[in-house]
């Protein structure tokens, strides 16, 4: 056990020092609040990438993506910004892309430059966009500016005021 | 009691096609639940009505169903159609992606003239062909107008589509440079207006009215002129459903002295944001 640990460890070194860099990964932590209301239903989520000139892309949306006959995506619409930039565009569900919607609490999600939805981003100026509508509830969006490629130790951070809490972006390799 | 709905409707038909952008009268509308939907079986109802404020029937109801087009193109069903004291109601099956539309269109002519001495009205929607047989010989004083009108509204399934907003090369029709199911209050429209296929001329009256009139003391209205393109740019003053009605009066083509009455009325949904 020791021994395989201390190859890996190595492994990991050689790769990153000698071999091709790590992929670069932005790190998305979100808060969603938790609320005293009577009727309280889990906000649909929605996180997208903006960039100027270039097309929206959906890295993660959270909805009810389990429902019969897809019923769930009757309400995507209420996502709306997100819906006009991208959603509208997709078929749902979207592997990698759909999700369940999450309870109250600190989520954190991972993008991995290269892989999934992020795909390879090229080098310029985006908007980490999380939007959150909520049934019979409100809607909020934030909006967390960055440049790619990252610099050491750069974040960005937002924080809203009733259906999102606070949020950040962290970048590492 | 149907004498009186129909002529009812003959003059709401022939406000919308006719009347200054200035006057109040009854106006033709129909009235969507929502335009932009994200389900892929999803349904939309709306209401229909000629009334004085926007959107609150108080007056008349639609009386016969419009018709729908699939965004394909083809003919859609109007389903559960049901009229009401002062409004109808009817719903549509959004059964595949795309952009919908639904549509009244009113072509053909109204007219009066005089037989042995009594006035006469051509019957109503007698179309161009049969005005032939529509004046009987003998006839003096006759007068007679061309209408040509269009309601329309436009709900869109997912992404936006074109193929609805093709026009027929007939009457005063909508040039959407904005999809009407992607506008936002926060970002000025653009619609161009053609006659007969061509672009509209410069100076005819547009007017945007926004729903909700009961809950104001100002009617609203965003009066604007068609450009040298045909074209009204509008900024929204705030989200919201909207009426817009442009109308353009002038010479019969087909029929010889007699009037032309053309309108473009459409229902536009703007989203926050």
């Amino acid at each position: 056990m020791p021994l395989s640990y201390r190859i890996l460890m190595t492994g990991i070194a050689a790769a990153s020092s000698a071999g091709p860099a790590a992929a670069q990964t932005m790190q998305l932590d979100v808060a969603i609040p938790r609320l005293t209301v009577a009727e309280y239903h889990r906000p649909y989520v929605a996180i997208w990438l903006e960039q100027q000139g270039g097309p929206a892309r959906t890295l993660q949306i959270w909805y009810d993506h389990d429902m019969p006959k897809n019923e769930g995506t009757k309400w995507l619409r209420d996502v709306r910004q997100w819906w006009r930039a991208s959603g509208r565009a997709l078929k749902l569900p979207a592997d990698g892309v759909s999700g369940a919607t999450r309870a109250p609490g600190r989520h954190s999600v991972s993008f991995v430059n290269g892989r999934g939805p992020l795909g390879r981003l090229a080098p310029g100026q985006y908007v980490l966009v999380v939007e959150a509508a909520r049934e019979v509830g409100g809607r909020e969006l934030l909006r967390l500016p960055f440049a790619w490629p990252p610099k050491p130790g750069v974040a960005a951070t937002a924080r809203g005021q009733s259906e999102l809490g606070a949020a950040t972006l962290t970048f590492k390799r | 009691m149907h004498k009186q709905f129909r002529l009812g409707l003959i003059a709401a038909a022939a406000a919308i096609a006719t009347l200054p952008a200035t006057l109040s009268a009854h106006r033709l509308w129909m009235l969507p639940s929502i335009t932009v939907v994200s389900s892929d079986d999803a349904w939309v109802t709306f209401d229909a009505a000629a009334s004085n404020d926007l959107f609150h029937p108080d007056h008349q109801p639609l009386r016969a169903p419009p018709a729908a087009f699939a965004p394909d193109g083809s003919a859609a069903k109007i389903e559960n159609w049901a009229t009401g004291r002062y409004r109808s109601t009817f719903d549509l099956h959004l059964t595949q992606p795309g952009t919908w539309k639904v549509a009244m269109v009113n072509q053909g002519v109204m007219g009066s003239y005089t037989l042995n001495g009594e006035q006469k009205r051509l019957p109503r929607g007698t179309a161009l062909a049969e005005l032939a047989g529509a004046v009987p010989a003998g006839a003096t004083e006759v007068k007679l107008t061309e209408v040509d009108s269009r309601n329309e509204v436009f709900v869109t399934s997912g992404a936006p589509t074109q193929t609805v907003l093709t026009p027929t090369g007939k009457g005063l029709e909508l040039v959407a440079a904005s999809h009407p199911n992607d506008l936002v209050a926060s970002e000025a429209a653009t619609f161009g207006f053609l006659v007969d296929g061509k672009p509209a001329p410069a100076g005819l009256d547009v007017q945007v009215i926004p729903g909700g009139k009961r809950y104001r003391d100002d009617e609203g209205t965003i009066a604007l002129k068609t450009d040298a393109q045909g074209q009204v740019r509008i900024e929204w003053p705030g989200p919201g459903m909207y009426w817009l009605n442009v109308s353009s009066e002038g010479r019969s083509t087909a029929i010889p002295d007699a009037a032309r009455r053309m309108g473009y009325t459409a229902t536009i949904e703007v989203l926050p944001g």
